[in-house]
């Protein structure tokens, strides 16, 4: 069962617009990692007025559990227009739990060059972490279930939904 | 039968031997996986994480550069580990000696073989023999199958001119000894092509060819007429022996690709030919040099489309 939670995901990405504007002063480069975290990249890279294109990661050759589950068909290519060597990265998610995608985001954009530094932005981040990996910036911070997952659905109209995890690896 | 050695019991891709047996399905991922990977030749780094830690054998009976090279070049780039063999056969013993030499590799507990021999049938007859773990590619088997060069070809088709259904394919030239020209057919078929024309005279045709669902032509200006993509073949010479040309100059004369003759195809019609090149035999350099000419795409776009199979048969091992 999935149901929309009662978060206002607008008010989340105007507390996260305050929180960024300050590091506009470093001219970071914004990175969202497909399909959630695109959506909030193009959405804070507008609303941040950063002229530079944002790129887009699709980690699925990175994943940690290629050799049990294999290649996600759906597979979208990543883009990263800009040389990002001695940058500043500003990486978006949609959702930060076991931190296993930004290991994976960390490892491909380092197959691009090697950037000033990397921090992570997310709009929600959860209980669950496997990995030492934490939000430089989070939207909201939820405590859920084990069994319960949050996923942000869009892109026309951003919301999250939590339900119930089906069968299956959640990696998030 | 093939279907059942090539697919594990999930459906899951396990040895790639022949485009015959597959389904539209799988060869339609390959192609799309393949275009995920096109871009990561142009990267700084050109190296992906998916075959870390898997061993990959090249075990070439029969020589090959392109192929090879290509096959070795696709499985670096994601992160195998490779070995090329050219074990030379024993006249005698050849079945007992080719199914030692894999044990033997085997023992060393290598993931996938990448097999090219001169005989038909090798690659299945190794896939039959090897454990569950063990994976296996047909590199080119007699004159039965190359299906990644066939695969290949598709990649350089769809990504030049868009969806099969709508195009009218040549192939020309000495299909009986052609493995490559096996395998386009069955692909092509597979994928929906609207029309596939073999063009060869009948001493270069396999008898029943029809029955494979194409149009036979004798004659190349009649059959290049409104082609979209002409598939050249390589006319193998060490296999003339047997008079099936009158002669090599006769041969270019009525079957030879040059810019005259290409006038009877479609004005935007591609040129495609799987390499080496006989040039002034099959194919004039005008042509073949020429701007309608996807020759070298053809190679760049196999290294892609081997790292798509390579990637389909050993992700996803735990579920197989």
């Amino acid at each position: 069962m999935t149901k929309k939670i009662d978060v206002d995901v607008s008010a989340l990405l105007d507390k996260l617009v305050t929180d960024l504007t300050p590091l506009l002063a470093i001219d970071p480069i914004i990175i969202g990692i497909h399909t959630g975290g695109s959506w909030l990249a193009e959405i804070l890279h507008q609303r941040l007025t950063i002229n530079e294109a944002c790129g887009s990661l699709d980690i699925s050759f990175y994943r940690d559990d290629f050799s049990r589950i294999g290649l996600n068909p759906e597979v979208k290519a990543s883009n990263i227009p800009q040389d990002i060597s001695d940058r500043h990265i500003l990486l978006i998610d949609d959702v930060l739990q076991t931190g296993r995608t930004v290991r994976a985001a960390m490892n491909e954009i380092f197959d691009y060059g090697r950037p000033a530094s990397i921090r992570l932005c997310v709009l929600v981040e959860r209980n669950g972490h496997e990995l030492p990996i934490r939000a430089d910036y989070c939207g909201i911070t939820l405590d859920l279930r084990p069994d319960q997952q949050i996923k942000l659905t869009g892109p026309e109209k951003l919301s999250l939904m939590v339900g119930d995890l089906a069968a299956g690896d959640n990696q998030s | 039968m093939r279907q059942h050695l090539q697919y594990t019991n999930n459906g899951k891709l396990r040895h790639f031997l022949s485009i015959d047996g597959l389904k539209k399905e799988t060869l339609e991922q390959i192609l799309t996986t393949a275009d995920k990977f096109t871009q990561f030749g142009q990267r700084e780094i050109k190296k992906l994480p998916l075959l870390r830690g898997h061993t990959v054998v090249n075990l070439f009976f029969e020589n090959s550069s392109r192929t090879r090279t290509t096959f070795e070049i696709a499985a670096k780039r994601l992160s195998a580990d490779v070995i090329n063999l050219n074990p030379t056969t024993s006249s005698t013993s050849k079945g007992e000696t080719l199914l030692d030499t894999v044990n033997i590799l085997e023992a060393m507990h290598t993931d996938l073989f990448i097999i090219r021999h001169a005989k038909s049938g090798v690659a299945e007859l190794i896939a039959r023999h090897v454990p569950d773990h063990v994976h296996i590619i047909n590199a080119g088997d007699g004159q039965h199958a190359h299906p990644t060069q066939a695969m290949l070809d598709m990649f350089t088709i769809r990504q030049h001119k868009g969806p099969f259904n709508e195009l009218r394919v040549a192939i020309v030239g000495d299909i009986l000894h052609s493995r490559v020209a096996r395998s386009q057919i069955h692909a092509l078929n597979t994928l929906g092509a609207h029309e596939i024309r073999v063009i060869a005279p009948n001493s270069l045709l396999p008898s029943q060819i029809e029955r494979l669902g194409v149009h036979v032509y004798n004659d190349l200006q009649q059959g290049l007429d409104s082609v979209d993509v002409v598939m050249m073949l390589r006319l193998q010479k060490e296999r003339m022996h047997n008079a099936y040309i009158p002669g090599e100059q006769e041969y270019f004369n009525l079957y030879g690709l040059t810019t005259d003759r290409l006038a009877a195809a479609a004005d935007d019609a591609i040129i495609m030919h799987p390499g080496p090149i006989n040039r002034g035999l099959e194919i004039s350099s005008e042509v073949a040099d020429g701007p309608r000419s996807v020759i070298l795409a053809q190679v760049t776009n196999g290294i892609a489309v081997r790292m798509a199979v390579m990637a389909m048969i050993l992700g996803g091992e735990g579920n197989g």
